[in-house]
């Protein structure tokens, strides 16, 4: 096992090498060093000689992949990709183009958006999973028709239609609870209530329907049969049987997005005023930050590389017959 | 042990209801309910707080609040007018010959300007760490070790502030500032042409800093006290000196600018010790000023907080100002001490959704009105008059409407062949004749009706109404494209358009030697699809001459891009300006200003030999009726030679409750919450009433619920119960 993990870890650095280098490629597709140094110091009065000193401070003047003005390994180590990449991989993220320190930063956004992603996360999984195998239990009944109609009307609908009438309704309408902000400690309640709410009701047509499969799936087979031919109670099948056999689909699609909580979402947090990782990564791209958004891809790889990881070590504990060699 | 677990849900559940108080909606902490707070949002977090590089209205909205320049704009008169703010007068530019007497302004043997300054006793800092002093009179944090600053990530976090008066090195000091090395000031270029030695000390700090880190000290702190500035002096504690090259008018306006506000010796180098740059301890973070507030809370993701700066030496509130301001009770507090508010919160809000929605439930004591919230807020009457609509009026609400110190514009590449001014006479004749029908063209009266709801004034020339060189009525119009009628101006006729377009070589769009269609070229930002009606407006436009338009829509770094390379052909921009001053308009046509040969704010690219040398005289020149003059025959070239198609001075509409007062739009102070006022009390009632929560919803879902389950829970009980499934 302990192979396997460090094997798994060694394949990352060549998965993160290659995030940075094509974050890195795009990023400079879109804007050059000129722009984001136009960017940073406004519209009004940026003389050229502004612009190359604010290059030249962040090392934004140095050519991008290869420099062949230099000899033997400073030609590639003397590029703004080398120097930009290198320090990500011992997590030191540097400082933003407006000057402020980006680890600061995520540590303190990451609370909010956590805030935020765990309750959506534990409670959507709790109602979906409850939500899919009750369909599943009424499977083929008008329940069961109903159930699938309704989750495909919620799956079709925008999650931004979801934001925009529930602030409307919850919040202006019926003044149940603040429309947007956010507060620490338990004062945090009262803000997180409706995203949490309106993410949840907006997750789960599309997992619902997802889970409900699964559980089909596993309702066919030979062993739910001889549960049932020995008498078990319906209850007893699902939740002993059936759910824990379906545990593999689950914790494919479950465990891979726990790491990826800590990056927060985008939408949420910015129409619900949420200071979390979601809304620092769209201020960066506004902001054409590159030093924030190579940080934030490079962390979101981190995650996801960690979570997949995850995943296969978690088919372990629920599947005794799962080996990682 | 189930009924510990419902005693702990209804604990829980009455610990949040106890936090809402009256109405559960409150986005603020409960104890603040009724104090003296006022309540505002920004929408993009501050870039840059530090004086020296702060330049955007944003930003201003809170520095303005913090710093303190020698002078300020009068918050009622217009047009706008300077006033002191720390300085006890506003300086009498003396000018003064090579050899250092005393000569007119208008004499040619001028060689500098000097502005003495002399800035009030007794005016005090905020409380400030940076001050703090031991009892020996040491001052206890500038000799920080890496160590001390292990729980420290606020200044806050420092247990003892103090405070000094502030004095006029502290102008001088700032002003040395502009040339740091490490900073990145916007205006040190324009100022380093007009402060005596500005530039050359720019060089000493450069060399002085390299030396630095050639020795190892990299980023140590760079003491400009140790340097001398030629153009700066100071005369004793409370009175410096800035000497000028030449003569510049305008400079007063920048001494009104935080650029030019006081920044203490003892912040720079607190701020420079090792390590607080990691924690974000920077002057860019943490303001330090002698003006009515400080900033308490910077968490730029969430709010900002400034409250009442104890160490405010107080201000008069104006006791005069235009006519109708007595009428409208804006003079009701003259004589008062100001601020009139404690505290001022700042809420982040991306979106203008909750923005607006939180102004209507009396979250927020001001909105802006967006294109979306327009028709539900506003209502013009026949005359043409805004106000507030039926539904805001019940609420208490008012409307602000300003004209703004802006215009907006198409601008012709003077460097294109088509649209340009380049070639010989007869081709830029053909040119100028294209531009002039384009101009006619553009109907930027149905622009502002469609786009703007109304919120503008077409423009008839570059600088906007309230900046001296505006001429209202027939005066003012641009003969170009209007004829004065029936007492007001109107656009010429199509006809008269078409025509200047065959005078051009173009007869009913096409070129009249190879007959092919006219295609023009207008780059823009705008793609998305809520930007196709107003491009199919453009194109509708250039149609009516059946000219052909073709739009180049691309993303803002390239259209910068091709604006810089003079690659663009017809393009939208605009200005606001930053002083009250024709100059900062006029000069937007100057040759030198280029931008593509020089990088100037000249867009366009214009180039007039006849213009520049008036451009010259006038930038130099007091207003008065030769300046005038001189600005009237500059407009004239303008509107003939056509460089713009002059849009619109944007108007500005913003909303604020009834229970704000105080409060006048001006367009060149941002200083403005020292002078506002609120009615907590009428604010608090007014909220509780606006915002009861409605509960039957909460029963309905626990209905629909109980209702929606009821089936699943009787079958899976039958189907529990049955004795055997179908198959």
């Amino acid at each position: 096992m302990i192979a396997y993990i460090i094997r798994r870890l060694l394949y990352a650095i060549p998965i993160l090498v290659g995030v940075n280098l094509l974050t890195f490629a795009l990023f400079f597709v879109v804007n050059t060093p000129d722009d984001m140094a136009r960017m940073q110091l406004g519209i009004k009065r940026v003389t050229p000689e502004a612009i190359q000193k604010w290059k030249a401070e962040r090392g934004y003047d140095r050519p991008l992949l290869y420099d062949g003005t230099a000899q033997g390994t400073d030609r590639i180590t003397r590029t703004i990709f080398f120097e930009k990449s290198v320090k990500l991989f011992v997590l030191d993220f540097g400082r933003a183009d407006d000057g402020r320190d980006i680890g600061h930063e995520i540590r303190t956004r990451m609370g909010p958006s956590l805030a935020i992603a765990v309750p959506v996360f534990l409670l959507g999984l709790f109602v979906t999973v409850s939500f899919a195998l009750l369909l599943a239990f009424f499977r083929a009944t008008y329940l069961d028709f109903w159930g699938v109609v309704a989750c495909v009307a919620m799956m079709s609908i925008s999650s931004l239609f979801y934001i925009i009438g529930g602030q409307y309704l919850v919040s202006k309408i019926w003044h149940l609870v603040p429309i947007s902000g956010y507060a620490g400690g338990v004062d945090a309640a009262r803000f997180l209530i409706l995203p949490v709410a309106i993410s949840v009701v907006a997750g789960i047509g599309s997992s619902t329907r997802w889970y409900r499969t699964i559980f089909l799936e596993e309702i066919g087979k030979d062993y739910v049969r001889t549960a049932r031919a020995k008498g078990l109670s319906e209850m007893a099948v699902l939740f002993r049987h059936v759910l824990k056999n379906a545990m593999i689909p689950i914790l494919t699609g479950v465990v891979v997005v726990i790491p990826l909580l800590f990056m927060g979402a985008l939408i949420t947090e910015s129409f619900f005023g949420i200071p979390g990782l979601g809304s620092y990564m769209i201020d960066a791209i506004n902001a054409q930050d590159f030093a924030v958004v190579r940080s934030m891809v490079f962390i979101g790889s981190v995650l996801y590389i960690v979570g997949l990881l995850l995943t296969d070590l978690s088919y372990t504990l629920v599947d005794p017959r799962v080996r990682l060699q | 042990m189930r009924d510990f677990q419902v005693q702990a849900w209804l604990l829980l559940l009455a610990a949040l209801l106890s936090g809402c108080g009256e109405v559960w909606n409150n986005p603020y902490p409960t104890q603040d309910g009724g104090r003296n707070i006022l309540y505002s949002a920004f929408t993009e977090r501050p870039k840059h707080l530090d004086p020296v590089q702060s330049y955007s209205e944003d930003e201003a909205e809170f520095n303005a609040q913090i710093y303190e320049p020698p002078l300020q704009y009068h918050y009622l008169k217009r047009p706008y007018a300077l006033i002191p703010l720390a300085a006890e007068a506003v300086p009498r530019p003396r000018t003064v010959d090579a050899a250092g007497r005393d000569v007119p302004a208008d004499s040619p043997r001028v060689a500098h300007t000097l502005y003495e300054i002399r800035i009030r006793p007794g005016i005090l800092y905020q409380p400030h760490p940076a001050f703090a002093r031991d009892a020996a009179g040491k001052l206890l944090y500038h000799d920080l070790k890496p160590d001390d600053l292990k729980d420290i990530y606020s200044l806050r976090d420092f247990p003892q502030a103090g405070t000094r008066e502030l004095t006029a090195e502290d102008y001088l000091y700032q002003i040395k500032r502009l040339a740091h090395p490490r900073l990145h000031s916007p205006v040190f270029g324009l100022m380093s042409e007009y402060v005596v030695g500005l530039k050359e000390f720019a060089e000493t700090l450069k060399a002085e800093d390299k030396a630095l880190a050639d020795s190892g000290k990299k980023n140590a702190w760079l003491d400009l006290s140790k340097f001398p500035l030629a153009g700066v002096e100071p005369i004793d504690k409370y009175r410096y000196r800035i000497r000028i090259k030449g003569r510049y008018p305008q400079f007063a306006y920048w001494l009104a600018m935080n650029f030019f506000a006081p920044v203490p010796i003892e912040a720079d180098r607190f701020h420079a010790q090792p390590g607080m740059a990691e924690r974000n301890l920077t002057l860019d973070w943490y303001p330090i000023g002698t003006g009515p507030y400080m900033l308490t809370e910077n968490n730029p993701n969430a709010r900002m907080v400034l409250e009442r700066n104890p160490n405010y030496r107080g201000e008069a509130y104006p006791d005069e100002g235009e006519e109708g301001d007595r009428p409208a009770g804006l003079l009701a507090d003259a004589g008062r001490r100001i601020p009139f508010i404690d505290k001022v919160v700042f809420s982040r809000e991306r979106e203008g959704i909750p923005l607006w929605n939180k102004f209507l439930q009396g979250y927020y004591d001001f909105s802006g009105i967006s294109s979306d919230s327009f028709d539900q807020a506003v209502r013009i009457s026949v005359e043409g008059e805004a106000g507030v609509s039926p539904e805001m009026a019940a609420k208490g609400i008012k409307l602000e409407a300003s004209v703004g110190t802006a215009t907006r514009y198409f601008a012709f590449n003077w460097l294109d062949p088509v649209v340009g001014g380049q070639g010989d006479a007869a081709g830029r004749e053909r040119a100028k004749k294209l531009r002039q029908a384009i101009s006619i063209a553009l109907d930027w009266e149905e622009f502002i009706s469609i786009f703007a709801n109304g919120r503008g004034i077409p423009a008839q020339g570059p600088i906007p109404p309230g900046i001296f060189g505006f001429k209202a009525g027939g005066a003012g119009i641009n003969p170009v494209v209007y004829d004065w009628a029936d007492g007001a101006p109107r656009r010429k006729s199509i006809a008269t358009a078409k025509k200047l377009l065959a005078e051009a070589g173009y007869p009913d769009g096409r070129d009249a030697k190879s007959g092919q269609p006219l295609v023009l070229y207008l780059d823009t930002t705008d793609r998305g699809p809520g930007d196709k009606p107003r491009l199919d407006w453009y194109r509708k436009q250039f149609a009516k001459l059946d000219v052909q338009l073709e739009i180049r829509g691309t993303d803002y770094n390239r259209f910068q891009e091709k604006v810089r390379k003079g690659a663009a052909q017809i393009f939208v921009w605009g200005w606001n300006a930053d002083y009250p001053d024709p100059e900062n308009f006029l000069f937007l046509f100057h040759g030198a200003q280029s931008r593509s040969k020089s990088q100037g704010e000249n867009a366009a690219n214009y180039s007039s030999p006849e213009y520049d040398r008036l451009f010259e005289q006038v930038k130099h020149m007091e207003n008065g009726p030769a300046r005038q003059a001189l600005i009237d025959r500059m407009l004239v070239i303008l509107r003939e030679d056509a460089p713009w198609s002059f849009g619109f001075h944007p108007k500005d509409y913003s909303l604020h409750h009834g229970w704000v007062a105080n409060l006048k739009p001006n367009h060149m102070a941002r200083n403005g919450l020292k002078y506002q006022k609120i009615d907590a009390a009428r604010r608090e009632k007014k909220r509780a009433e606006w915002n009861r929560p409605v509960l039957w919803p909460l029963g309905l879902l626990v209905v629909v619920l109980a209702a929606s389950a009821a089936p699943a829970a009787l079958g899976w009980r039958r189907c529990e119960q049955s004795k055997g499934r179908a198959a």
